[in-house]
């Protein structure tokens, strides 16, 4: 299908669906949500409001409560404590569990879980109960457009490749007009190639439809990428929330710097108006944030590959010695171990090569201010 | 496993109920409810032995009788399931390893003596080889007039033999077929010659499959009331047959007791082996082992299959052809006809308790399928019980169950029924089970998420998917019913005959010409069994 028609077809779909009308309103909001089973907490006193229309990502290691707060939402999990409301009204805590048959709250499955014995448009047409014949078939075809699987209709799931089969359990999903859509691990069962493809793909449906999302992920470049706004999650509490880029460069603790990204720590001593590090000393203005209460003491600055090069150099000149190289196609990683004793990594191009246990000097190019945080 | 992984892992364990309790909680009772009839029968067998005075029980613990006895059932045991092994275990490797010519006919034929009850195998052969049988014909113009007897424990070791060492040679085949080849050439490659890297490396690995196939063999042959009945030879279950036509109730119930003691730990070494067979019979490597050439052996070789095809297979459909064409239409012995009522008796029983099975199966293979918990597994292995309660146990232990508490139903086709599914719940059950595992349990939650409560997405989504699942475990049921021997004997109405009583009628008083059509079919309806299993198997 060449992409006018596509385009034609999806702005079909935008005059059907509403756009989103009030950007700043909270659609769902959790408020101190706990879950333990038994002695084992997974979700801990958790707080995060979601705005209409916004995808957001609960990013985090396996085991830090994301999947178990997806699950709450959905009302596939009951909270020990807290509340969750949407749309204003309460649907758990409080006394009030409501089933999540009773819940305008759309899942995608990470595996799908497409009924195998429905075609696609039975499918989608599956949570349509309260429609006639007609209103239901012109609202499946309405999602067919919007997923861009017109000819599809017929087919049963097992005939759908990965990519196709994760439309199907979105148009599913959405075609009863849900408050909020979950999608769980949504790109884990594709290859790595369609999942960069399919990203794309999701948002832009999710976007032309309109609909408030929230996406569970341990994948932060895929977090990075689709999300609004992200949440980091670590031992069943939210670590920081805000978007993509304001948390990639200003992690707010050890935790997400060390999360995202390939982070080294450089430690460094603040003497007055300078930092001394085993790279040699820098200006203070050079970081992020007032550092002057810390004069005299240690603190670690967050350093990433990219912000790092390495210059060949003779021995007396040099900062440490190359360690390990890691070749990634397009660029090689280098990883160094300084004087000082530090461990950081230097990305180069891929035409520039050092070997191991050749000594470099390291420069500061980050063009940007550095996080840093006291030493523990 | 890292320590992070724990919640996740709790989560899936504690999901399938987690969300509304008040739904399982109903599934649990109405499992715990069918399990709880289901050992009804047990529970009353061990009143009534508790009931026998403690002098008493041991006189009769210790009789002579039944020292005997034991000493042949033991016997019995120990020799099918011996030759059991010494046929199976070749016949797997041959079909599985070499260069076996027409490899594909010879595992169908060595699987096939499955098929034959093993009451009518020996019928075949006591009209083949008894006094007046096929061989006594052909060798009486001869002049040969006495033949070796073939009643005894020689009879009954070589009939139960020939019919149930499939079990042995099917486990043993599917162990060789799994296991990874690559270890094999890892031996050799250390040196060792095919003989030694089959002992130090085949063997130890098809072990289990082989001590599978045997406890199977040992199972089938502790409570099989047919053959021994009809080769003469005393082991338990004609005992307490023949106690229980005598009304000699207490005798009755302490053989049953003893019996069901046998066959518990035979149970318990099987589900041992299983805990300890993780992964034995896992396929971890799709390299084959290079096939051994069998060179001069070949000939050999295909004269055991042939032999053993022979004797299992030709032999027996050939004895019942004899009959058939020899008794004609027109000659009926001794008010012996066979009347179309009693296919229709066999068939509706058979449907009934089919039936009844699946619907009992449903709850309790669910419950079982969802949740990891023991305690929510407690009314599956429950139903097991009629895996391990010999068929003439229970029709004892319902005998006087009726008798005692419902006699109003007592000699009536409810009691019969109830037998029946007592006795091939397991087989609903587990068929049931496997098809509800194969259903992805988030599609369930995903019908709720888009607004159906439990009990609809349960009807629009699972059932749907497995209902060939459940038409299959009926349709198990149903086959296996329609040859169920013992039970049906001993609770039937007064003259209220099926194909299977009315072989045993006639069988007993000599007509075996009668016999023959029946027993055809039952032939038949085993092998339509067996292809619903390895469909399932295939399909699975």
């Amino acid at each position: 299908m060449s992409n006018q028609t596509r385009s034609r077809r999806l702005s079909a779909f935008e005059s059907v669906d509403a756009a989103v009308s009030d950007p700043d309103r909270t659609v769902l909001r959790l408020d101190g949500v706990s879950k333990d089973y038994g002695q084992e907490l997974a979700v801990e006193n958790l707080d995060l409001e979601v705005k209409e229309g916004e995808l957001l990502t609960l990013l985090g290691p396996s085991g830090c409560g994301k999947t178990t707060t997806l699950r709450m939402i959905a009302g596939l999990e009951r909270p020990t404590a807290g509340a969750v409301s949407l749309e204003d009204d309460v649907i758990a805590g409080e006394g009030i569990f409501r089933k999540p048959e009773e819940r305008d709250v759309g899942i995608v499955f990470q595996d799908y879980a497409l009924f195998p014995h429905l075609s696609v448009a039975e499918n989608i047409a599956f949570g349509l109960t309260d429609m006639d014949a007609e209103a239901t078939a012109s609202r499946v075809d309405e999602l067919l457009e919007l997923v861009d699987l017109r000819d599809h209709h017929d087919k049963m799931p097992a005939q759908l490749s990965g990519g196709q089969q994760q439309r199907v359990a979105l148009a599913r999903s959405l075609a009863p007009e849900p408050d909020v859509l979950l999608l769980d691990e949504p790109f884990s069962n594709l290859d790595v190639r369609l999942r960069v493809e399919m990203r794309e793909e999701v948002r832009k449906i999710l976007k032309r439809a309109g609909v408030t999302a929230i996406s569970v992920t341990h994948d932060q470049e895929e977090a990075l990428s689709i999300s609004d706004r992200v949440a980091i999650m670590n031992d069943g509490a939210i670590a920081q929330v805000g978007d993509p880029g304001e948390v990639f460069e200003n992690p707010e603790s050890r935790f997400v710097a060390s999360f995202l990204g390939q982070a080294s720590f450089l430690s460094a001593r603040v003497v007055d108006e300078t930092i001394e590090t085993g790279l040699g000393s820098f200006g203070t203005h050079r970081l992020n944030g007032p550092v002057e209460a810390y004069d005299g003491a240690m603190v670690d600055v967050l350093v990433r590959p990219d912000d790092l090069q390495a210059v060949p150099t003779s021995e007396p000149k040099a900062d440490g010695y190359v360690v390990h190289r890691q070749y990634n196609g397009p660029s090689f990683v280098y990883r160094v171990e300084l004087h000082s004793g530090d461990i950081v990594h230097c990305m180069h191009n891929h035409v520039e090569t050092f070997e191991p246990g050749e000594p470099v000097e390291v420069d500061l190019a980050a063009d940007h201010e550095l996080a840093w945080y006291p030493t523990e | 496993m890292s320590s992070s992984d724990r919640f996740e892992r709790l989560r899936e364990q504690t999901s399938a109920e987690h969300t509304d309790s008040t739904a399982p909680t109903l599934l649990a009772v109405v499992a715990l409810t069918i399990s709880l009839v289901v050992l009804s029968p047990l529970v009353w067998l061990f009143l009534r032995a508790g009931e026998i005075a403690v002098p008493r029980a041991i006189e009769l613990l210790t009789s002579q009788t039944t020292v005997e006895v034991t000493l042949n059932t033991l016997a019995l045991v120990v020799g099918v399931t011996a030759a059991s092994i010494v046929v199976g275990v070749p016949l797997a490797i041959l079909t599985a390893q070499t260069d076996l010519p027409f490899r594909r006919f010879w595992t169908i034929t060595s699987a096939l003596p499955l098929v034959v009850p093993s009451y009518i195998g020996a019928f075949a052969f006591v009209s083949a080889f008894g006094p007046r049988g096929a061989l006594a014909d052909l060798l009486a113009p001869l002049g040969v007039e006495q033949l070796p007897t073939v009643y005894g424990l020689h009879g009954a070791v070589l009939v139960l033999t020939l019919f149930t060492y499939p079990y042995v040679f099917l486990t043993t085949r599917a162990a060789l077929l799994s296991f990874d080849g690559t270890v094999v050439e890892a031996a050799r490659s250390l040196n060792h010659t095919r003989w030694e890297a089959f002992k130090r490396v085949t063997l130890p690995q098809i072990a289990p499959g082989i001590a599978a196939g045997a406890l199977l063999v040992a199972l089938y042959t502790l409570s099989d009331f047919g053959t021994p009945a009809i080769m003469q030879y005393d082991v338990f279950t004609r005992m307490i047959y023949n106690e229980f036509g005598a009304r000699r109730l207490d005798y009755a119930s302490v053989l049953s007791m003893l019996l069901l003691v046998m066959a518990l730990g035979i149970l318990a070494v099987e589900s041992r082996l299983n805990a300890g067979r993780d992964g034995a019979y896992v396929s971890r490597g799709s390299r084959q082992p290079g096939q051994i050439r069998l060179g001069r052996w070949k000939v050999p070789a295909l004269t055991f299959c042939a032999g053993i095809a022979s004797l299992c297979l030709v032999l027996p459909v050939a004895i019942l052809l004899r009959w058939l064409v020899r008794s004609g239409t027109g000659y009926v012995g001794g008010g012996f006809a066979f009347e179309l009522s009693y296919a229709w008796n066999s068939v509706g029983l058979a449907a009934a308790a089919a039936a009844i099975s699946v619907l009992a199966a449903l709850p309790v293979a669910y419950l079982a399928a969802r949740s990891d918990t023991g305690l929510a597994s407690l009314p599956e292995r429950a139903t097991y019980v009629g895996y391990a309660v010999p068929g003439v146990v229970l029709g004892l232990a319902l005998v006087y169950l009726g008798l005692a508490y419902v006699p109003f139903l007592y000699q009536s086709v409810v009691l019969l029924v109830f037998a029946y599914v007592v006795r091939f719940l397991p087989q609903a059950v587990g068929t049931t089970e496997s098809s509800i595992l194969q259903v992805d349990p988030s599609y369930i939650e995903a019908a709720r998420s888009l607004g159906y409560d439990p009990i609809s997405a349960f009807r629009q989504v699972v059932l749907p998917l497995v209902a060939p699942g459940l038409a299959a475990g009926a349709a198990l049921v149903f086959l296996t019913t329609m040859k169920e021997l013992p039970a049906t004997l001993m609770l039937r109405p007064t003259g209220f005959e099926t194909f299977v009583t009315y072989i045993w009628l006639v069988q007993g008083a000599g007509y075996y010409g009668q016999a023959a059509v029946p027993a055809l079919i039952l032939v038949g309806v085993s092998g339509l069994s067996m292809l619903v299993i390895l469909r399932r198997e295939g399909s699975s």
